[in-house]
């Protein structure tokens, strides 16, 4: 039977913070994004273009375009918080099907004994990630509300005390709040490690190739669920922006 | 019934049932996409895009399903 860990494991831990797998991976990719990130302001000033610029031109333009279409006027303001997260969670889940992450083990001693763990785990398919995630996109939203409505005009959402109706639209409306950070981060997290999961248990049951289709569907899933991520944080910023309904 | 038999039952269960939405749910959402096709051809790319945007949504859901299974299985 494969083993399957739903949690990320400690690989080490430096003054008795818990450094993970999936931290690792984590921390590898936010220095490849800054890198790519710097290089590529750097190629905008620059008058020689390379094939790198051409791309990364093509995805950051086709992107800029797609949430111009939901925020219109407040794109520039909106945009490097959305860019970013697509780009992160791109990045995380196109790296965690790269070869080498999952599959060198290496002996970790912990209380209970000892045994072997991945030294690498995809950054997405630990909770703990995805809850971040979800985390400042919810606080930022509230952030948002606030600023563009003003704290009396936002706190009308979630308490409401007009009329009977009104107070239990306000009060779901509260409720929904917060199973938005549920719901963005399972989504997120059951999708690419559900992912990598079916690819390691299709390679146990036919061993040649099997695996190969899925990882073709696991690389369009990735791209898919930063869209969906960022996407969903862009409806959800205008729904905060907007006024509470009388 | 032994406590192990249970627990392969409930995961069992637990995705089977889950997936009888989003199953009804991706049904829709394709059919829907291609009715607005045949409609309108010339809005392909549109319709693609927001098309698989919707069926991502509705998968979710089947993934929650999955996420509970997996608890159930190896927790």
């Amino acid at each position: 039977m494969i083993h399957i860990s739903l949690k990320s494991e400690t690989i080490f831990s430096i003054f008795g913070f818990p450094i993970t797998n999936s931290l690792i991976v984590s921390v590898i990719v936010l220095l490849l994004f800054f890198v790519c990130a710097y290089y590529y302001s750097y190629l905008i000033k620059n008058s020689i273009k390379n094939k790198f610029f051409t791309i990364f031109n093509l995805m950051v333009k086709s992107i800029y375009n797609f949430f111009k279409s939901i925020f219109e006027s407040q794109i520039d303001y909106f945009f490097p918080l959305l860019g970013a997260f697509f780009f992160f969670i791109l990045i995380h889940n196109e790296l965690g099907l790269f070869p080498g992450i999952g599959s060198i083990l290496i002996k970790v001693t912990h209380e209970h004994g000892t045994k072997f763990a991945p030294l690498f785990r995809g950054g997405t398919t630990d909770l703990n990630t995805t809850i971040a995630l979800a985390l400042i996109t919810v606080v930022f939203a509230q952030y948002i509300g606030i600023k563009t409505l003003g704290f009396k005009e936002y706190s009308k959402k979630f308490i409401n005390f007009s009329n009977p109706m009104l107070f239990f639209t306000a009060l779901m409306e509260t409720v929904s709040e917060f199973s938005r950070i549920i719901s963005y981060s399972f989504r997120l997290y059951g999708n690419i490690f559900a992912g990598e999961m079916i690819i390691s248990i299709m390679a146990f049951l036919f061993p040649v190739l099997l695996s190969f289709p899925f990882l073709l569907l696991e690389i369009f899933i990735g791209f898919i669920q930063a869209i969906v991520f960022s996407m969903l944080s862009a409806v959800f910023y205008n729904l905060a922006m907007q006024k509470a309904h009388n | 019934m032994s406590n192990e038999g249970a627990k392969l039952i409930a995961t069992a269960l637990a995705i089977g049932l889950g997936v009888i939405g989003p199953g009804i749910g991706i049904g829709i959402v394709a059919g829907a996409a291609v009715e607005a096709l045949g409609r309108n051809p010339d809005a392909e790319s549109l319709i693609r895009t927001y098309m698989i945007l919707g069926i991502a949504f509705t998968e979710a859901l089947a993934i929650f399903a999955l996420v509970i299974a997996l608890l159930i299985r190896f927790l």
